[in-house]
């Protein structure tokens, strides 16, 4: 074999190299040179350069305004920033006990959860691979703690599948793989894969579906110890003179299939949900309070934006009071970052190009409905041993989600008991008053946890059409109207930027929303400092 | 298992009150309601309100009522099937005739009087 042969050397092969020769200090500069998270296009922002003394108008306090606020006043600029709500974070929300919530329609609820219970309407999970907004929460103090997306022990479950009995999901995934290592197993030693496998490879695929599928020494997948090591047992193995395991019997290829739920198994898997997920403790709104406290004297509340202006020396905004109306009002600096939802922004005179001015109207928003439930005692831990992680379900509660923490506490317990989104479903709850879509959403879940009837306490529904500040949850990007509209939307025009989750390729991800906002303020400090 | 006894179990399990009598919440992908007040219902009023008065917040869901608009029914049939700026286009969940419904009963509703009505052709035409 001659060198050119080799295959190139994988950046893991060299970072080794490094760190066999040179020790640890050495591999940890080598790999932040070399861009540990090579996959994410994150990098802490480094404004070098004098700003002059400009100043920048921030529209919105959601997490890009947030971050843009943060990054360029410590830079040196001279900052404002208007917010139509009256507080900061935008989807980054969480409602807790005494939280009044009017939507659109004049819609009020008070939300009744005891101390330490919450809902986060908007974000709720934070991947591993989300660097911007997990460096964020490192330098500004917030703790997080596992949010368990995958719990084996939760429930798949479908109206017209096993008779409408929910199944663990420990259950479907054990028995879909080991019926499909069977199956395979089975057309190998018929010689059914002699054309595609060579002999060799199949002896090693053997034993791979064996110790994948957990089939027995005769690679079938029966009741037995190899199946109850993945499904569990009718009787856990035990201590003492009874101690001895039932072992349970799985339920057969066919049946899993036709009911569907494999659909389910998979969610896990995919790299926007892989282990390790973080929530912030005691509600996702922890991180805007964190950038309240660095920049919160900056942040007028209450200020709805009516009108954008600019020509070659400022931007102006004019606003007006958004609960009492009255006087317009303006403000205006020399650069404007404006992170408004694009459902809003389309309705705002502004002077940007016609390029611009197309991509903010080319993007529709979807509809989602999240509701939580605050029920006596926390059933789902103490009857059936669910810590953490999602039920889902075709019912059009879609989703019920168990709290991440606290768990075995004394006292109640709050469920996210639908999170309807994208589907008919979701514009349904949201046509309904917010008491009706709690009283369906105990009624459904009810099918699945029959403890609901007599343990719900209250709840509180948020539809995010009928959001105020967001008439909708995130921008939909279409492929074809990104083809048409992403790049003009993102480009500096003329003195503003925008920034937001919409104008990211992470949509509904507060991910998305700080790597634009970092994207546009980078961009913009360029030309300031290049002036 | 048989849709029978699936039912049966449903309304054993849930009582009457999270029923879909009407089409509403029966299928994530395509609405059932049939008729023009049923869709309003379930759909519309989510952001245009149950009286089509619209709602202003940061932005504004324009109002359905009173709406001169309206009087053309080729335009609120194509803002249905393809959306308008933040709103969502309808076209694949919702079939011609039920667009159709939809938009007449918005027409002919909330102080609106254009009494052409709509016919599923109109809109199926439209789609091209």
């Amino acid at each position: 074999m001659t060198d050119l042969d080799r295959p190139p050397m994988k950046r893991r092969d060299l970072l080794a190299l490094i760190g066999a020769a040179a020790g640890g200090s050495v591999m940890y500069q080598a790999m932040t040179s070399l861009g540990h998270a090579a996959e994410s296009n994150y990098r802490p922002l480094a404004l070098d350069g004098n700003a002059k003394g400009a100043s920048v108008l921030v529209l919105g306090a959601g997490l890009a305004g947030l971050v843009a606020a943060y990054e360029l006043r410590k830079a040196g600029y001279k900052v404002q920033v208007l917010e139509y709500g009256e507080r900061a974070g935008g989807r980054c929300w969480s409602l807790r006990g005494g939280d009044r919530y009017t939507e659109l329609g004049g819609f009020a609820q008070t939300c009744a959860f005891d101390a330490g219970h919450y809902l986060n309407p908007g974000p709720w999970r934070i991947p591993f691979h989300h660097h911007a907004i997990l460096d964020y929460c490192k330098r500004l103090k917030v703790a997080l703690e596992p949010f368990i997306q995958v719990n084996y022990n939760a429930y798949l479950h479908a109206k017209g599948a096993f008779g409408g009995k929910p199944q663990r999901l420990r259950h479907v995934n054990a028995d879909f793989s080991g019926g499909v290592a069977e199956l395979l197993g089975k057309a190998a030693h018929q010689g059914k894969l002699d054309d595609a496998v060579s002999k060799e490879d199949q002896e090693i695929l053997l034993e791979a579906l064996r110790a994948w599928g957990g089939l027995d020494r005769n690679f079938a997948y029966t009741a037995g110890e190899a199946a109850s090591a993945r499904r569990g047992y009718d009787v856990d193995p035990g201590g003492g003179l009874n101690g001895a395991p039932t072992p349970s019997t799985p339920v057969g290829l066919s049946d899993i299939l036709k009911s569907r739920l494999w659909q389910g198994i998979a969610q896990g898997a995919q790299y926007e949900f892989q282990t390790t997920m973080f929530q912030p403790k005691g509600g996702m709104d922890m991180i805007a309070k964190a950038f309240v406290r660095e920049v919160g004297t900056l942040i007028r509340y209450d200020a709805k934006v009516t009108a954008i202006r600019q020509d070659d020396k400022r931007v102006t905004v004019t606003y007006v009071d958004a609960k009492k109306g009255g006087a317009k009002r303006q403000a205006s600096a020399d650069w404007c970052v404006c992170t408004i939802p694009l459902s809003i922004l389309g309705q705002i005179e502004m002077t940007v190009g016609a390029k611009m001015a197309a991509a903010i109207t080319a993007v529709p928003y979807v509809p989602a409905v999240k509701i939580g439930l605050q029920f006596k005692r926390r059933f789902w831990e103490e009857d059936e041993a669910i810590y953490g992680g999602i039920t889902t379900t075709d019912l059009p509660i879609r989703n019920i989600g168990y709290p991440c923490a606290d768990y075995g506490s004394p006292g109640k317990g709050v469920l996210l008991g639908c999170y309807a989104i994208f589907n008919t479903f979701a514009f349904e709850f949201g046509a309904l008053p917010p008491a009706e879509r709690v009283a369906k959403a105990v009624d459904w879940g009810a099918m699945i946890h029959p403890q609901y009837r007599d343990e719900f306490d209250s709840g509180v529904a948020v539809a995010w059409q009928r959001n105020p500040a967001s008439l909708g949850c995130f921008a939909n990007w279409s492929e074809e109207a990104r083809k048409t509209h992403y790049a003009d939307l993102c480009q500096i025009d003329g003195r503003i930027a925008l920034a937001g989750e919409h104008a990211s390729y992470l949509p509904a991800w507060q991910e998305g929303a700080i790597l634009s906002s970092l994207d546009a303020v980078a961009r913009l400090h360029r030309r300031v400092v290049a002036g | 298992m048989h849709r029978a006894l699936v039912l049966a179990i449903a309304l054993f399990a849930t009582g009457a009150r999270a029923q879909s009598g009407d089409g509403n919440f029966a299928d994530p992908a395509h609405f059932r309601q049939q008729d023009g007040a049923a869709l309003y219902r379930g759909i519309c009023q989510g952001c245009h309100m149950p009286e089509g008065q619209g709602a202003v917040g940061a932005g504004a869901y324009p109002a359905l009522a009173h709406n001169r608009k309206l009087a053309a029914a080729g335009y609120p049939v194509l803002v249905v099937l393809q959306g308008s700026k933040g709103m969502p286009g309808f076209a694949a969940m919702l079939n011609d005739a039920q667009i159709a419904g939809v938009v007449s009963y918005v027409r002919s509703h909330f102080g609106n009087d254009y009494a052409d009505p709509v016919m599923a052709a109109d809109v199926a035409s439209a789609r091209h």
